[in-house]
């Protein structure tokens, strides 16, 4: 009884601003602009899916890239000395405290062609190198801004591997790569899932990144999102729309992973 | 844990000296208004130049709120959602007439603006307020084509077109705007047609045309064209002229030219939304904007053409006689400004800009 009542105030803050705005989504998305049912703004979906497909193309990309890169580094730390992991963990929080945009638009001024990275190769005698306003460029802004949420879950995770778990199995004669493959990996399959639904979500539905290093000519469904409420073309139907439809994807997205955390939970318990 | 527990014992404490600092000015001088302005549009003492609103809240003890907006288009949600307590806005020309047809904007009261006298007759009674009950005109200025004079043949400036935005040559150094309206003007001019056509055909072609250009763009922008010219990443961008100020400012190879097509002449306007719940003091706030001292202020800190006269005559003759600021009338003869665009037709070019944007080629 206790804890219903210390979960109220959560449970109001939920209904107020999740339930209701996600019904106004969805109110939005069925209705015309005089308030009308129509099924046009859902129908009109078709012309978007290549910038949808785009936009989860990118952020799966990205995704795999920030596992590639934070999951050694997350293991890197979690094996590290206690008060060497605190340092650790701050050096990566750090460029966090710095704003975002501020951050995205330092990456602009790198990767320009008269930018600093081009200007130094030429400094050098090689070859200048295009890179912004590339898909490329956009999936390297994802991966810097959104590392740092790859490597932190799955670090919380392995901190807590328990180191006699690795002796036993190396005692039965594991070799390390044994180890890996059938103690650690599995015991950081929760973090690895909480950790792509923290870079995925955000790298699918990004709109200034896009905007700032693909140049506005790779549009993805945040820009086109973000152009029907506060930019350009204003449609909060049609923008709400498309809201909607990313959501349930993202949703679908997300239920996948689930499922195999799921599967990591049960055959974590077997090895236990 | 100690050191938590005080760096929460300081927050808490910031907290309520906020509190307390907001409750102080909200409580003495009675009356606040809120002004929402576009970025960068006003003298607010920089470079050691007149603070507008501060000079405003001395004479008057009417304490002014400041804040700032990107897009007409965010203005407008802002207006229509009616969340936010907004006394002066700043629209555009086509913007206008939008919020007027749609019953947003405030009669104003000019009694309480004599200083509207001296606003210049031409910029009364345009077509956006053709009886200029709405509206007091704030800033002026035009659109053209600012270019680095070392990374574009001089041939091809020479006859100044708009056909440079699409020139194969400079494929990856063009930028173009990234709003609706003033993409598809340029378009529309570059065809020959009104910038304010409603006929689907010449939309659907300007539409092709943009396309076409697409291809040779580097980059949509607003505001990142300045930084885009100035380090030379970028050749060629149509903007709007006053911006000049800072942009030959900043890279001394940039040049401005007027296409010899029709180009956009845009007027920025003060207005009081319909809920304003301090219309006199708002009306004395833009009183104020309209004085000369102030208008000059302004103008010289934003570097948009002034419509107040007085303002204009002081102005240095630097700045009031280069063509680029102040256009002669052989300019001006071929100008257009924006109207407002009946419902379908916005329709449509919305639609017709998201087809571009969501393109691929």
């Amino acid at each position: 009884m206790k804890a219903k009542k210390a979960a109220l105030p959560y449970l109001v803050w939920m209904l107020l601003f999740t339930v209701v705005p996600l019904g106004l989504v969805a109110y939005f998305a069925f209705t015309d602009d005089t308030g009308r049912f129509t099924w046009n703004n859902i129908l009109r979906i078709g012309e978007f899916i290549p910038t949808l497909w785009e936009s989860i193309k990118l952020g799966g990309i990205a995704t795999v890239f920030c596992i590639l890169l934070g999951y050694p580094m997350a293991y890197i730390v979690s094996r590290s000395k206690a008060h060497v992991q605190q340092t650790m963990v701050m050096i990566l929080m750090l460029p966090m405290w710095m704003n975002f945009l501020l951050r995205t638009y330092a990456w602009m001024t790198l990767l320009e062609d008269t930018g600093l990275i081009n200007s130094l190769l030429q400094l050098l005698g090689l070859p200048a190198a295009h890179m912004i306003n590339t898909p490329g460029a956009v999936v390297l802004g994802m991966v810097y801004n959104f590392l740092p949420f790859m490597i932190l879950p799955i670090y919380s995770v392995m901190v807590k591997i328990d180191v006699r778990v690795v002796e036993a199995a190396q005692d039965l004669g594991a070799n390390a790569l044994q180890v890996f493959r059938r103690v650690i990996l599995p015991l950081s399959i929760p973090g690895i899932c909480s950790g792509v639904t923290m870079v995925f979500v955000p790298a699918v539905s990004t709109f200034v990144i896009s905007k700032m290093l693909g140049g506005s000519l790779n549009m993805l469904i945040g820009d086109v999102i973000e152009m029907m409420f506060v930019g350009s073309s204003l449609n909060f139907n049609l923008g709400a729309a498309l809201s909607l439809v990313l959501m349930i994807l993202i949703l679908i997205c997300m239920a996948v992973m689930n499922h195999f955390d799921d599967d990591a939970d049960a055959s974590g318990g077997i090895l236990l | 844990m100690k050191r938590r527990l005080l760096s929460l014992l300081l927050c808490a404490a910031l907290a309520a000296a906020a509190g307390t600092m907001t409750s102080c000015s909200g409580s003495d001088g009675g009356t606040t208004i809120y002004v929402k302005n576009w970025g960068e549009y006003m003298s607010l003492g920089e470079d050691e130049m007149m603070n507008v609103n501060e000079e405003f809240t001395r004479q008057t003890g009417i304490q002014v709120k400041y804040t700032t907006y990107e897009t007409n288009e965010q203005l407008y949600t802002m207006l229509s959602t009616g969340s936010t307590e907004i006394d002066v806005i700043f629209p555009s020309d086509y913007m206008v007439g939008r919020m007027v047809e749609e019953g947003m904007l405030a009669e104003l009261d000019f009694d309480r603006i004599p200083n509207y006298d001296l606003i210049d007759s031409r910029f009364k009674n345009l077509e956006y307020d053709p009886e200029s009950k709405y509206t007091v005109p704030y800033l002026w200025g035009t659109v053209g084509i600012f270019y680095n004079t070392t990374m574009v043949d001089p041939e091809d400036v020479e006859d100044l077109s708009w056909d440079l935005l699409w020139n194969e040559k400079y494929a990856g150094k063009i930028l173009m705007f990234d709003n609706p309206r003033d993409a598809f003007a340029i378009a529309e001019a570059k065809l020959g047609y009104s910038l304010n056509t409603t006929d689907e055909e010449e939309l659907r072609a300007s539409y092709e045309e943009l396309l076409q250009q697409k291809k040779l763009l580097q980059a949509y922008v607003m505001d990142q064209v300045f930084s885009k010219m100035a380090t030379g990443e970028a050749a060629i961008a149509p903007y709007y002229a006053g911006d000049g100020i800072v942009m030959l400012e900043e890279n001394e190879d940039i040049a401005f030219g007027f296409p010899k097509e029709t180009v956009n002449q845009f007027v920025d306007v003060v207005c009081i939304p319909k809920n304003s719940k301090n219309k006199a003091a708002a009306e004395e706030y833009i009183n104020f904007l309209c004085s000369t001292e102030v208008a000059l202020a302004n103008a010289e800190a934003v570097g948009y053409a002034t419509p107040q006269t007085e303002a204009k005559e002081e102005l240095d003759p630097e700045i009031s006689e280069d063509p680029m600021f102040y256009p002669p009338q052989e300019i001006l003869d071929h100008t257009e400004i924006f109207q407002t665009l009946p419902k379908t037709v916005n329709q449509l070019m919305d639609d017709l800009w998201i087809k571009l944007k969501i393109s691929r080629n």
